[in-house]
Protein backbone atom coordinates (compact mmCIF):
# COMPACT_ATOMS: atom_id res chain seq x y z
CA UNK A 1 0.00 0.00 0.00
CA UNK A 2 1.30 3.17 -1.13
CA UNK A 3 2.15 5.55 1.74
CA UNK A 4 -0.90 8.08 2.75
CA UNK A 5 -3.21 6.05 0.61
CA UNK A 6 -4.79 5.41 3.96
CA UNK A 7 -4.77 8.95 5.07
CA UNK A 8 -6.54 9.55 1.22
CA UNK A 9 -9.70 6.79 1.97
CA UNK A 10 -9.97 8.23 5.56
CA UNK A 11 -10.53 11.66 4.11
CA UNK A 12 -12.87 10.10 1.24
CA UNK A 13 -14.57 8.22 4.04
CA UNK A 14 -14.80 11.95 5.82
CA UNK A 15 -16.27 13.60 3.18
CA UNK A 16 -19.41 10.79 2.65
CA UNK A 17 -19.90 10.95 6.72
CA UNK A 18 -20.72 14.65 6.16
CA UNK A 19 -24.61 15.58 6.34
CA UNK A 20 -26.13 16.66 3.30
CA UNK A 21 -25.21 19.92 1.99
CA UNK A 22 -26.19 22.93 3.60
CA UNK A 23 -29.33 24.78 1.89
CA UNK A 24 -28.74 25.86 -1.05
CA UNK A 25 -29.50 29.63 -1.97
CA UNK A 26 -32.78 29.80 -4.64
CA UNK A 27 -34.77 27.16 -2.82
CA UNK A 28 -37.42 29.79 -2.15
CA UNK A 29 -38.41 29.85 -5.81
CA UNK A 30 -38.06 26.43 -6.31
CA UNK A 31 -40.61 26.27 -3.50
CA UNK A 32 -42.53 29.24 -4.80
CA UNK A 33 -42.46 27.53 -8.45
CA UNK A 34 -43.60 24.03 -7.17
CA UNK A 35 -46.22 25.79 -5.69
CA UNK A 36 -47.65 27.70 -8.50
CA UNK A 37 -47.01 24.77 -11.27
CA UNK A 38 -47.60 21.37 -9.83
CA UNK A 39 -44.14 19.67 -10.97
CA UNK A 40 -42.58 22.69 -11.83
CA UNK A 41 -40.05 22.40 -9.02
CA UNK A 42 -39.24 19.16 -9.92
CA UNK A 43 -38.75 20.59 -13.81
CA UNK A 44 -36.31 23.47 -12.48
CA UNK A 45 -33.93 20.77 -10.97
CA UNK A 46 -33.82 18.82 -14.10
CA UNK A 47 -36.14 16.16 -12.69
CA UNK A 48 -38.38 16.35 -15.89
CA UNK A 49 -40.20 12.94 -15.81
CA UNK A 50 -40.83 13.14 -12.17
CA UNK A 51 -42.18 16.77 -12.70
CA UNK A 52 -44.13 15.80 -15.63
CA UNK A 53 -45.92 12.70 -13.94
CA UNK A 54 -46.60 15.15 -10.55
CA UNK A 55 -48.15 17.47 -13.22
CA UNK A 56 -50.40 15.14 -14.54
CA UNK A 57 -51.69 13.93 -11.53
CA UNK A 58 -52.37 16.92 -9.70
CA UNK A 59 -53.60 18.78 -12.82
CA UNK A 60 -55.98 15.62 -13.41
CA UNK A 61 -57.79 15.07 -10.41
CA UNK A 62 -58.01 19.22 -9.90
CA UNK A 63 -60.08 18.98 -13.05
CA UNK A 64 -61.73 15.46 -12.49
CA UNK A 65 -62.94 17.61 -8.94
CA UNK A 66 -63.88 20.09 -11.62
CA UNK A 67 -65.76 18.04 -13.87
CA UNK A 68 -67.74 16.61 -10.75
CA UNK A 69 -68.49 19.82 -9.81
CA UNK A 70 -67.23 19.81 -5.95
CA UNK A 71 -66.87 23.11 -3.89
CA UNK A 72 -64.07 25.35 -3.30
CA UNK A 73 -63.64 25.72 0.42
CA UNK A 74 -64.32 29.34 1.90
CA UNK A 75 -62.36 29.77 5.33
CA UNK A 76 -65.53 30.18 8.25
CA UNK A 77 -64.93 29.90 11.67
CA UNK A 78 -67.06 28.72 14.83
CA UNK A 79 -66.71 25.81 16.61
CA UNK A 80 -63.41 23.26 16.44
CA UNK A 81 -64.52 21.30 13.89
CA UNK A 82 -65.72 24.02 11.65
CA UNK A 83 -62.48 25.87 11.81
CA UNK A 84 -60.36 23.07 10.88
CA UNK A 85 -62.39 21.39 8.00
CA UNK A 86 -63.29 24.88 6.60
CA UNK A 87 -59.91 26.42 6.80
CA UNK A 88 -58.15 23.23 6.45
CA UNK A 89 -60.28 22.50 3.03
CA UNK A 90 -59.48 26.26 2.07
CA UNK A 91 -55.80 25.61 2.36
CA UNK A 92 -56.13 22.38 0.61
CA UNK A 93 -57.75 23.87 -2.13
CA UNK A 94 -54.79 26.78 -2.10
CA UNK A 95 -52.16 24.70 -2.23
CA UNK A 96 -52.96 24.11 -6.08
CA UNK A 97 -51.53 26.88 -6.89
CA UNK A 98 -52.35 28.53 -10.33
CA UNK A 99 -55.37 25.99 -10.89
CA UNK A 100 -56.81 26.85 -7.63
CA UNK A 101 -56.25 31.33 -8.35
CA UNK A 102 -57.53 30.57 -11.69
CA UNK A 103 -60.54 28.48 -10.87
CA UNK A 104 -61.54 30.96 -8.74
CA UNK A 105 -60.61 34.26 -10.83
CA UNK A 106 -62.62 32.91 -13.85
CA UNK A 107 -65.85 32.44 -11.57
CA UNK A 108 -65.97 29.17 -10.65
CA UNK A 109 -68.40 29.20 -7.85
CA UNK A 110 -70.80 25.70 -6.85
CA UNK A 111 -72.71 26.28 -4.20
CA UNK A 112 -72.57 23.07 -1.40
CA UNK A 113 -74.50 20.25 -2.69
CA UNK A 114 -75.69 16.73 -1.32
CA UNK A 115 -75.26 13.61 -3.58
CA UNK A 116 -71.76 11.81 -3.50
CA UNK A 117 -70.59 12.71 -6.92
CA UNK A 118 -70.36 16.09 -5.67
CA UNK A 119 -68.62 15.10 -2.35
CA UNK A 120 -65.94 13.13 -4.40
CA UNK A 121 -65.41 16.41 -6.42
CA UNK A 122 -64.68 18.11 -3.42
CA UNK A 123 -62.45 15.59 -1.96
CA UNK A 124 -60.46 16.08 -5.44
CA UNK A 125 -60.03 19.41 -5.59
CA UNK A 126 -58.45 19.27 -1.60
CA UNK A 127 -56.79 16.28 -2.27
CA UNK A 128 -55.00 17.51 -5.65
CA UNK A 129 -53.84 20.98 -2.88
CA UNK A 130 -52.59 18.01 -0.75
CA UNK A 131 -50.31 15.78 -3.26
CA UNK A 132 -48.99 19.15 -4.59
CA UNK A 133 -48.11 20.14 -1.11
CA UNK A 134 -46.18 16.53 -1.35
CA UNK A 135 -44.61 17.62 -4.67
CA UNK A 136 -43.41 20.88 -2.64
CA UNK A 137 -42.03 19.06 0.15
CA UNK A 138 -39.88 17.07 -2.43
CA UNK A 139 -38.79 19.89 -4.82
CA UNK A 140 -37.48 21.37 -1.18
CA UNK A 141 -35.52 18.38 -0.06
CA UNK A 142 -34.44 18.13 -3.54
CA UNK A 143 -33.07 22.15 -4.10
CA UNK A 144 -31.21 21.93 -0.23
CA UNK A 145 -29.47 18.53 -1.07
CA UNK A 146 -31.37 16.47 1.78
CA UNK A 147 -32.74 13.66 -1.66
CA UNK A 148 -31.22 12.56 -4.87
CA UNK B 1 -66.77 21.89 -18.78
CA UNK B 2 -69.12 18.54 -19.32
CA UNK B 3 -70.04 17.16 -15.94
CA UNK B 4 -68.84 13.89 -14.66
CA UNK B 5 -70.95 11.40 -12.93
CA UNK B 6 -69.19 8.52 -11.96
CA UNK B 7 -70.31 5.51 -9.24
CA UNK B 8 -68.37 5.49 -5.80
CA UNK B 9 -66.07 2.77 -6.83
CA UNK B 10 -64.70 4.44 -10.31
CA UNK B 11 -64.45 8.01 -8.18
CA UNK B 12 -62.27 6.19 -5.51
CA UNK B 13 -60.17 3.87 -7.93
CA UNK B 14 -58.85 7.25 -9.81
CA UNK B 15 -58.67 9.01 -6.23
CA UNK B 16 -56.42 5.70 -5.87
CA UNK B 17 -54.20 5.66 -9.21
CA UNK B 18 -53.26 9.74 -8.81
CA UNK B 19 -52.61 9.21 -5.21
CA UNK B 20 -50.49 6.53 -5.64
CA UNK B 21 -48.70 8.15 -8.78
CA UNK B 22 -47.80 11.04 -6.34
CA UNK B 23 -46.96 8.83 -3.52
CA UNK B 24 -44.54 6.30 -5.52
CA UNK B 25 -42.63 9.69 -7.60
CA UNK B 26 -41.81 11.27 -3.74
CA UNK B 27 -40.41 8.19 -2.70
CA UNK B 28 -37.74 5.82 -2.74
CA UNK B 29 -34.26 6.36 -4.34
CA UNK B 30 -34.42 4.53 -7.90
CA UNK B 31 -37.14 3.90 -10.61
CA UNK B 32 -37.99 0.79 -10.39
CA UNK B 33 -38.62 0.87 -6.13
CA UNK B 34 -40.56 4.31 -6.97
CA UNK B 35 -42.78 1.77 -9.31
CA UNK B 36 -42.93 -0.98 -6.90
CA UNK B 37 -43.65 1.29 -4.35
CA UNK B 38 -46.59 2.77 -6.39
CA UNK B 39 -47.93 -0.35 -7.32
CA UNK B 40 -48.18 -1.34 -3.56
CA UNK B 41 -49.90 1.74 -2.68
CA UNK B 42 -52.38 1.53 -5.20
CA UNK B 43 -52.71 -2.28 -4.36
CA UNK B 44 -53.63 -1.03 -0.75
CA UNK B 45 -56.36 1.51 -1.47
CA UNK B 46 -57.98 -1.00 -3.31
CA UNK B 47 -57.75 -3.97 -1.05
CA UNK B 48 -59.07 -1.28 1.31
CA UNK B 49 -61.92 -0.15 -0.35
CA UNK B 50 -62.97 -3.39 -1.41
CA UNK B 51 -62.63 -3.96 2.25
CA UNK B 52 -64.26 -1.17 3.87
CA UNK B 53 -66.85 -1.48 1.14
CA UNK B 54 -67.87 -5.08 2.24
CA UNK B 55 -67.48 -3.77 6.09
CA UNK B 56 -69.86 -1.37 5.15
CA UNK B 57 -72.57 -3.56 3.67
CA UNK B 58 -72.52 -5.97 6.20
CA UNK B 59 -72.28 -3.74 8.96
CA UNK B 60 -75.74 -2.08 7.35
CA UNK B 61 -77.43 -5.50 7.13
Amino acid sequence: MKPGSCKLKTMTANVKAQPAASPARGWYSVVILAWLVPGAGHFMLKRRGRGALLLASVAIMFLLGLMMRGTMFQPQTGDVLTTIIYCGGFLGDLASGLFYLLTVWLGYSQPDMAGHVHDYGTKFLVAAGLLNVLAMVDAYELATGQKE
Amino acid sequence: MPKMNLSHFEAAILFALFSSVVLGVITKRTDSERLRYGVRCFAYFVAALIGLGWLMKLGHG
